[in-house]
């Protein structure tokens, strides 16, 4: 009994621990983000007057600026727009794919599929999730990017709709895979209850099951939006880069961590650029920290109306 | 007594393997990966590890000490010497091949010559058409590097003289640029040498220095030796001070007979006689 407790307690001791290391690394990386990036706007080394490229950056001129061109003759340019649009548009863009087929292909997996079949979907799906992003971007280089070229008759496949679509393809399994563990813990009793109302199953899994998962269902899809913003190499290779603002889906379009995977190498250590990239890496991690924020508030909503 | 430390350096070159590192432009990639390759035949007990990620990232590398040979396909700017200096790095410059480079579109494109100011004007974005160009009535698309390869740097100086049209799409790699204008019926890009040899479904167009003078093609060996193909550039390779040692050996095996006859293999032009007088220079001890 005694021995129990103790090991209980130390248990307790090593999860607690880990969740402060969690939490610390969490805050480290924050800083340092911010302490990096905010040396573009307050120089770190000398200004040299003669120099453009030493000029400090405005923080207006970041956040408004309609134009990233940090290898500009004269001034460079570092205005984010197009980078931070080509983000949101591509991952938006790859979710309205995404979600509605993966939560049907969850909602098939959990409430049609028994015993080994549904194991086995389970694990191809689940497998697809490990597949390397290169390997998908040479897909999307070789193959879907023709494709698509070709059915819509524009010049070239390298643009939003094929990044979008390689997203999708990427966030699914993660969406599938953590919808169907939702959908699973929704008791056993909620399908029995609907089942003697008289509904057919597939009324009991839309109108009971999926509702009753929501908050799960919700958690999928912030991952799959997490996938999708955080996604680098696919996209270097298929969105054709250009920083530009785009107008239709067949234009390129350049994003935050491609953008920061392109130019982290070539930027001379401790240059404006430099920290620029820091300062673009801080902004991806605000976007991810505050979908994280909405999604856990929708959640924790949704829990306590789950309670009642 | 000897003969004992003969074996004992030779076990522990074995099993610590002395190791020449080398970073830098991927249209540089497969020529020293097939360089390297030669090498550890001669010399077994000698790894050479090869990465790509483009020239800048291969001389900022120099700069930090984190590799014995960066290559580039440009030549090390001003601000990166000064850099390199105040790191207390001596960047010192080997030209190891020439190459040109070569325009291409697509192989159902019927324009088969342009200027260097066409082109610089196709990548500026003030000509939009192919009908411009006598070609169909088809939108250019642009295809071109990112800006932390040299070939981006040396294109702009050279060709576009001025800031490249932001709607140009910036390709990850030489390979992949002739994947695009392939599949792009409108398409345009720039590639070393080394990637235009055999490849079907695009054409390399001829390239003349201004109007009124004579069209040159990158395929013609001798032209783009002598200098009279215009987009004719050196590919360098630079140490931390004169290379020594074993990446001295490297570098004398890239540059002698087996070396360059594998350049020239791979698409590549051999070093010419005033770039070779430059390397004896540097190499001499």
């Amino acid at each position: 009994m005694k021995r129990r407790r103790i090991a209980d307690k130390g248990v307790r001791v090593l999860f607690s621990v880990n969740a402060v290391l969690a939490a610390a690394v969490l805050l480290g990386i924050l800083i340092f983000l911010l302490v990096y990036g905010i040396r573009a706007f307050i120089p770190a080394g000398a200004v040299d007057p003669e120099d453009p490229s030493t000029q400090p950056l405005t923080l207006g001129g970041f956040l408004f600026g309609t134009s990233w061109n940090p290898d500009a003759y004269g001034q460079p340019k570092y205005g984010i727009v197009p980078l931070l649009l080509g983000s949101l548009i591509t991952t938006v863009l790859a979710l309205l794919i995404a979600i509605p087929m993966g939560i049907a292909g969850a909602v098939f997996i959990a409430e049609r599929l028994k015993g080994g079949v549904r194991v086995a979907v389970k694990m191809a799906v689940e497998l697809f999730a490990g597949f390397p992003s290169v390997v998908i971007g040479f897909f999307g280089l070789i193959v879907l990017g023709p494709a698509l070229a070709r059915f819509f008759n524009v010049p070239s496949g390298l643009n939003v709709l094929n990044a979008s679509v390689l997203l999708a393809l990427m966030s699914l399994p993660t969406i599938i895979s953590v919808s169907d563990d939702a959908l699973r813990v929704v008791p056993h009793s909620y399908r029995e209850a609907a089942y003697a109302l008289g509904a057919s199953p597939w009324t009991t899994a839309i109108r009971v099951i999926l509702p009753a998962a929501r908050s799960g269902i919700m958690a999928a899809v912030m991952l799959g939006f997490g996938r999708a913003v955080g996604e680098t190499m696919a996209v270097l290779m298929v969105a054709g880069n250009a920083p530009i603002i785009p107008r239709s889906l067949f234009d390129p379009v350049r994003t935050i961590t491609t953008t920061i995977a392109i130019e982290l190498g070539e930027s001379a250590f401790n240059s404006i650029h430099f920290f620029a990239l820091f300062a673009l890496g801080f902004i991806l991690f605000l976007i991810a920290l505050v979908t994280n924020l909405i999604a856990e508030s929708m959640i924790r909503r949704e829990k306590r109306s789950f309670t009642l | 007594m000897k003969k004992l430390f003969t074996v004992a350096t030779l076990i522990s070159t074995m099993l610590f393997g002395a190791e020449i590192i080398v970073k830098g432009s991927d249209t540089m990639l497969n020529l020293t990966q097939r360089l390297a390759e030669a090498f550890s035949a001669v010399r077994p007990d000698v790894t050479v590890s090869i990465t790509g990620g483009g020239s800048g990232v291969g001389i900022n590398a120099i700069i930090n000490r984190e590799v014995d040979i960066a290559n580039a396909s440009r030549k090390i700017k001003s601000k990166e010497i000064s850099s390199a200096r105040s790191n207390g790095v001596n960047p010192v410059e080997i030209v190891i091949a020439l190459d040109g480079l070569s325009v291409i579109v697509n192989g159902k494109n019927p324009v088969s010559q342009l200027t260097v100011e066409q082109i610089g004007a196709i990548y500026r974005g003030e000509i939009t058409n192919w009908n411009q160009l006598g070609g169909p009535n088809k939108k250019i698309v642009l295809y071109g590097r990112q800006p932390n390869s040299g070939t981006f740097v040396f294109f702009r100086e050279e060709v576009v003289k001025g800031e490249y049209s932001p709607a140009m799409r910036q390709m990850n790699g030489n390979a992949q640029i002739v994947e695009g204008v392939k599949a792009d019926e409108g398409g345009i890009g720039y590639v070393g040498l080394g990637y235009i040899k055999g490849i079907e479904g695009i054409k390399p167009v001829a390239v003349a220095r201004k109007a009124g003078e004579a069209y040159v093609a990158p395929t013609d060996e001798a032209k783009v030796r002598s200098g009279a193909y215009p987009l004719t550039r050196p590919l360098y390779q630079y140490t931390n001070g004169r290379p020594k040692g074993i990446v001295r050996d490297f570098i004398l095996f890239e540059l002698g007979p087996q070396g360059q006859k594998i350049v020239e293999e791979e698409g590549f032009v051999p070093v010419t006689q005033n770039y070779s007088e430059r390397n004896n220079q540097i190499l001499q001890q």
